[in-house]
């Protein structure tokens, strides 16, 4: 076995590495560039070599620079992670030149399976179903027509040359496929100057399933189930889950079978992934075949018990896979979320800065549940604009879906995150949302459930009165804290009472608190009573509830007269007041927020670069109105509607807040 | 028997009435709370004891004998918050306007004896037009009669003012001259002139809310401490800010029991300052993780941004805070920057409340500008403060601690207790550049030479044991123990005497 290997890779995947490293005794050197010089993998490596500036194309993927630091501290083997250098066949090759073992399959498996045509010929040569489709060249409608009743339909028409969706057709019948064909032909023509044309199947109600294989270097391989990655926003994961909710057994078999004869076609050695589209009817087809570790490996690892990083550094050192197929049960369920530093109520902008605050939910794992975090920040870190904005993996398990969905739900909750804009409300809404729960996702599910993107969740009657169960308790002991300060006129002290209104989202409840030793019961006016109990007390920001003997978790932020309260997805002011507060309450004007349907927001700190407009002048929708510059990334603010520019604010070389109004239009 | 104790029944249920229920309409119209609504908000349910209920005014000119209403416009008594006693008076609007007469005055000024004699804070709800112009002198009389007990009762009890309503002309004085003036948004406005004179002698065209509403007062004039959302809100911070006050100039500030371990270890506070010396960062993170429960009263939020002053509790007891901010200006000491921390320094030493001055300051802000506008002697009033002030006071220096400006932010030599300083910090004369161009002046041609001496200058001084060495700086702290740390100190501190010479009083430069 290595005695030491080099992580070439940052951020959470080189600590995931380092973890299993660590736990095989087995020596770690991180690589790092300027900005992650307080990184954590950085913290956590027995050593670590600078690399270089920021960029990753002057750092982390110079394959110059990562030989070097392996000369330096002499491993002798090399994790690459996900991305950057892990599908290189070149770094591959350096390695190999160097005597310097890749953690990673051969040189030739990376490359047959990075290249579009080839691996899908491979795919098809290994008997592995890919999607149907003509490839060549297509005269004329007729043939067109032909071609679509061969490959079946619904087919879709596609321009070689074609992209974002132009020169794209869908038929679903001969007539739309001779229509279609001439329609595509023409705006090829005209976008691309090349009207070539071919036609492959069309997959319905997509869903994209992926089989982890794992392969060693004696013509063994096994694979480890599937993962089912549907929900995605533009092509990036989000939510993961293993096993898929929509195989069945026989369709599982088949496609692992499948996963594992490409893999051996390819004489692959290491884990790898083979990526599925599988449609409405379990039609599977191969998209594409990763040759590294994927970033939602953890699903496959908590269901199957195996510890990929450590069987990929097992077959890199030459052993034999200690598992057969038959060894491979799925046991329980699996679901990662990815946090991304993007804030969600501004169009998942990416967001930088500094974690104030970062705590994670505790993990755990025994026989009813599991919470894991793969993490590669820290409070008080940095979230840089260089790298991926993906800052941790939150994955829970439970013998059953709809448990570790639950354990899930409570996970969110508990993670504390602050300093930066983040997805957590999102992610919340997603394991809230009917269509998940039922199992029930396509990989267009983002953008059919979410269409013009998401402005937080609105919650039901049912869990606003656990909230105000919850909130109406913690007040009380908040209350009884403020009449106990010192300084009292003595026996004409403040009495707490028990009755209070609780006001949240648009309702507001009335409700007496009874306390005793272990907690309240909260009888609101129509005679419900929910029964709180929870070690809160005040100034924590973290609200461990139980409420009628279900968890509730609340994160609690300070308002005047109540609390902020967020939970599920929704961020709630939570006023809790006497009744007669309550009543004076309902007396003030309601404010509302000003109007900013005409007015361009700064949506970032940053420097007005350029100003492209001028007062007076019409825009259209989508036209340029400046460019604003955040941590050396340029980012061109457009019109969202036709309008007329009638005020500008802001010239090159500003600098402004988040919110600051750059121009005003009529 | 019967008979007369109902009569009083009815004539409190007149009083309480005020203008009538019309008028109380009118006054909920505007999105306004009645004089007695906010008193029930201030105070503790049911803790409320009126004085002079049933006083009623003595003129006879202008018809006004036909006219008597109980109370006045005025609503005055004692109270408590969260179990401790404070006086109160809430001008009620329906009545003439909250317009202040002669027997008006009368009973702020009752009120106000008797917080001066029992050592208790006095709270004034400010509703009112403005003097009762039927009375004439009498009016400006009475306005100033609690003018002078405004100025006795200073450093005494603490005198808190809430606008929320008109108030203007003669009686802005009484306000201004109380310890906190806080406003509500859209609902309050305070100015000497109104917009109609104002009109008539510059013939600039003004909207009461432009020319004195809650936004110009915290943000442009710095006339208010700070701005609420509505009426309960105001009335609920001003419990908030009652529950960290002493109650008087003889009391310790209050404790109240706390779930914040004192010894809370912070790591990320050792990554706060950034790498780049330039870069600015939010001082206010260093606050709240300091304080118990990271509970922060802001006083002047939005004005003069570049430095912080508030209110936080260290194991309970209230500490007022200090501190540079060097996201704005680069935490630059300035005149209004000056003015705003003097002046809650000077609060803080008046009511024993100890201090805690967190410092990253590069110097004052150069400039005609300023000059001009007199920063010798504005800069000198926080100085001044600072020196004078004989509570407990630890200080903080995070990062920068250039020059005058580091003399200034309770340095050791201005008897500060303790002076800690981070491994970040620098105290120097200035930044090495600058430095450096004028040690070596005969090399600024060689930029090669300049860049090796700045290189040695921010060797030698970019540091804070240079300070340690000659004891002006007590410890080198490790960021993340500040809180631990601050709350010994503070906790050593509490026996602390300290006595300035005899005199009439000080010559602060106003």
């Amino acid at each position: 076995m290595f005695k030491k290997i080099l992580i070439a890779n940052r951020g959470e995947i080189a600590c995931r590495v380092m973890k299993t490293a660590r736990k095989m005794g087995i020596k770690t050197v991180a690589i790092y560039s300027d900005a992650d010089r307080h990184a954590l993998h950085v913290k956590m490596a027995d050593e670590a070599v600078h690399i270089g500036p920021a960029p990753a194309n002057q750092s982390y993927i110079v394959i110059d620079k990562v030989m070097d630091a392996i000369r330096q501290t002499g491993a002798e083997a090399v994790h690459p992670g996900y991305g950057f250098l892990s599908e290189n066949p070149k770094f591959a090759q350096a390695l190999e030149a160097e005597g310097v073992a890749f953690i990673g399959p051969p040189v030739g498996a990376i490359e047959a399976m990075g290249d579009k045509i080839t691996s899908k010929k491979l795919a098809q040569e290994a008997g592995v179903s890919t999607v149907p489709g003509y490839m060549g060249l297509i005269e004329d409608a007729e043939e067109a027509v032909k071609i679509s009743n061969e490959v079946g339909y619904p087919v879709m028409i596609k321009a070689s040359a074609g992209g974002g969706g132009k020169g794209m057709r869908i038929a679903w019948n001969d007539a739309e496929a001779r229509e279609g064909f001439q329609s595509s032909k023409n705006e090829a023509a005209n976008s691309f100057g090349d009207d070539r044309i071919f036609i492959e199947k069309f997959v319905t109600q997509p869903r994209h399933i992926e089989i982890q294989v794992l392969a060693d270097t004696h013509g063994n391989a096994v694979y480890l189930h599937e993962r089912e990655c549907s929900i995605q926003r533009r092509n990036q994961k989000v939510v993961e889950e293993a096993p898929s909710p929509f195989l069945d057994e026989a369709t599982r078999k088949a496609m692992g079978e499948q996963a594992v004869a490409l893999a051996q076609a390819v004489d692959y050695a290491s884990a790898g992934t083979v990526e599925f589209i599988v449609d409405g009817e379990r039609n599977f087809y191969f998209l594409e075949m990763n040759t590294r570790l994927q970033v939602e490996h953890p699903v496959t690892e908590l269901i199957t018990g195996v510890d990929l990083v450590e069987q990929m550094i097992r077959v890199a050192a030459g052993e034999k896979l200690p598992m057969a197929q038959s060894d491979l049960k799925i046991h329980g369920w699996a679901i990662e979320n990815r946090l991304y530093a993007e804030d969600p109520y501004r169009g998942f902008l990416p967001s930088i800065g500094r974690l104030t605050r970062y705590r994670p939910p505790e993990e755990h794992a025994d026989a009813g549940s599991a919470v894991r975090n793969d993490t590669g920040v820290f409070e008080g870190g940095e979230i840089s604009m260089y790298y991926d904005p993906m800052i941790a993996k939150l994955c829970t398990w439970a013998p059953t879906r709809t448990q570790a969905i639950e354990e899930m739900r409570v996970a969110l909750d508990s993670f504390e995150v602050e300093g930066i804009g983040h997805n957590l409300p999102f992610l919340s809404a997603v394991m809230d949302h009917p269509k998940f729960t039922a199992g029930e996702m396509t990989t267009a599910f983002i953008e059919e459930e979410y269409p013009d993107g998401f402005d937080g969740v609105t919650l039901h009657t049912v869990d606003l009165r656990r909230i105000a169960a919850a909130c109406a308790a913690m007040n009380r002991v908040a209350e009884i804290r403020r009449a106990r300060v010192s300084g009292r006129l003595d026996n004409h002290e403040r009495h707490v009472g028990e009755k209070w209104n609780v006001a949240l989202q648009d309702v507001d409840f009335d409700a007496v608190v009874s306390a005793d030793h272990d907690g309240a019961t909260v009888m609101f006016d129509d005679g419900e009573a929910l029964r709180v109990s929870g070690d809160w007390t005040p100034g924590d920001t973290l609200a461990k509830m139980v409420v009628d003997g279900q968890p509730l978790v609340l994160k609690v932020g300070k308002i005047s007269g109540g609390f902020r309260i967020r939970s599920r997805g929704a961020d709630l002011k939570v006023h809790v007041r006497t009744p007669r507060q309550a009543e004076l309450a309902k007396l003030m004007p309601v404010k509302l927020a000003p109007d900013t349907s005409k007015l361009l927001l700064c949506p970032m700190p940053g420097l007005i670069v350029k100003v492209d407009v001028e007062v007076g002048q019409e825009v259209q929708e989508g036209q340029p109105l400046c460019t604003v510059e955040a941590m050396k990334m340029e980012n061109i603010l457009r019109a969202e509607k036709k309008s007329v520019v009638a005020k500008i604010n802001a010239s090159a070389g500003d600098s402004l807040a988040v919110d600051d109004v750059i121009m005003e239009f009529e | 028997m019967k008979d007369i104790l109902q009569v009083l029944e009815d004539r409190r249920a007149e009083a309480r009435l005020g203008g009538g229920q019309k008028r109380i309409e009118a006054q909920h119209g505007k999105g306004k709370l009645t004089a007695r609504e906010r008193i029930e908000l201030l105070l503790d349910e049911d803790s409320f004891e009126e004085f002079d209920m049933f006083v009623a005014h003595r003129c006879t000119d202008f018809g006004m004998e036909k006219q008597r209403p109980y109370g006045d416009g005025v609503i005055t008594g004692w109270g408590t918050v969260n179990g401790r006693q404070v006086y109160v008076f809430s001008q009620d609007f329906t009545v003439f306007g909250g317009s202040l007469s002669e027997t008006h005055a009368q009973k702020i000024c009752k009120i106000m004896d008797m917080a001066m004699q029992n050592g208790a804070p006095v709270i004034g709800i400010n509703d009112s037009g403005g003097a009762r112009i039927q009375e004439g002198v009498a009016s400006l009389a009475g306005y100033a009669e609690v003018f002078q007990r405004n100025i006795m009762a200073s450093g005494v009890v603490p005198q808190i003012s809430v606008i929320m309503g008109p108030c203007a002309g003669g009686a802005v004085y009484s306000p201004a001259m109380t310890d906190f003036i806080f406003m509500v948004k859209d609902s309050s406005y305070m100015f000497v002139t109104g917009p109609d004179v104002v009109k008539t002698v510059t013939n600039e065209v003004v909207t009461a809310e432009e020319l004195g509403g809650a936004s110009t007062h915290t943000k442009k004039s710095s006339v208010a401490d700070g701005a609420f959302e509505n009426d309960v809100e105001a009335m609920a911070e001003v419990r908030r800010l009652i529950d960290l006050l002493p109650l008087n100039n003889r009391e310790k500030p209050p404790v109240r029991p706390f779930f914040d371990e004192p010894g809370r270890v912070e790591p990320s506070l050792d990554t706060l300052i950034p790498e780049n010396a330039n870069s600015p960062y939010d001082m206010k993170e260093l606050i709240l993780k300091v304080a118990d429960e990271a509970d922060f009263y802001e006083i002047q939020e939005d004005f003069a941004k570049n430095i912080i002053t508030g209110f936080i509790r260290l194991e309970g007891q209230t500490v007022g805070v200090v501190a540079n901010q060097p996201m704005v200006l680069a935490g630059c000491l300035d005149i209004d920057s000056s003015r705003k921390a003097a002046r809650f320094v000077r609060f803080c030493d008046a009511f024993e409340i100890p201090i805690l001055t967190f410092v990253d300051v590069p110097g004052f802000l150069p400039g005609t500008g300023q000059e001009y506008g007199g920063v010798i002697k504005h800069g000198a009033k926080l100085l001044f403060a600072y020196g004078e002030a004989t509570v407990p006071k630890v200080t903080v220096i995070t990062r920068k601690a250039y020059g005058g400006a580091y003399d200034v932010m309770a340095s050791k030599h201005l008897r500060g207790d303790f002076n800690y300083a981070w491994p970040t910090a620098e105290i120097a004369v200035m930044g090495a550049k600058g430095a450096t161009e004028i040690i070596h002046r005969a090399d600024l041609g060689d930029a090669e030479k300049i860049a090796g001496h700045t290189k040695d200058y921010e060797d030698r001084f970019a540091n804070p044991f240079v300070a340690a060495e000659r004891g002006f700086i007590d410890e080198v702290i490790q960021p993340r123990s500040t809180r631990k740390r601050v709350s010994r100190a503070f906790a050593s501190l509490r026996g602390k005497k300290l006595t300035n010479p005899w005199k009439k009083h000080d010559n602060i430069p106003l």
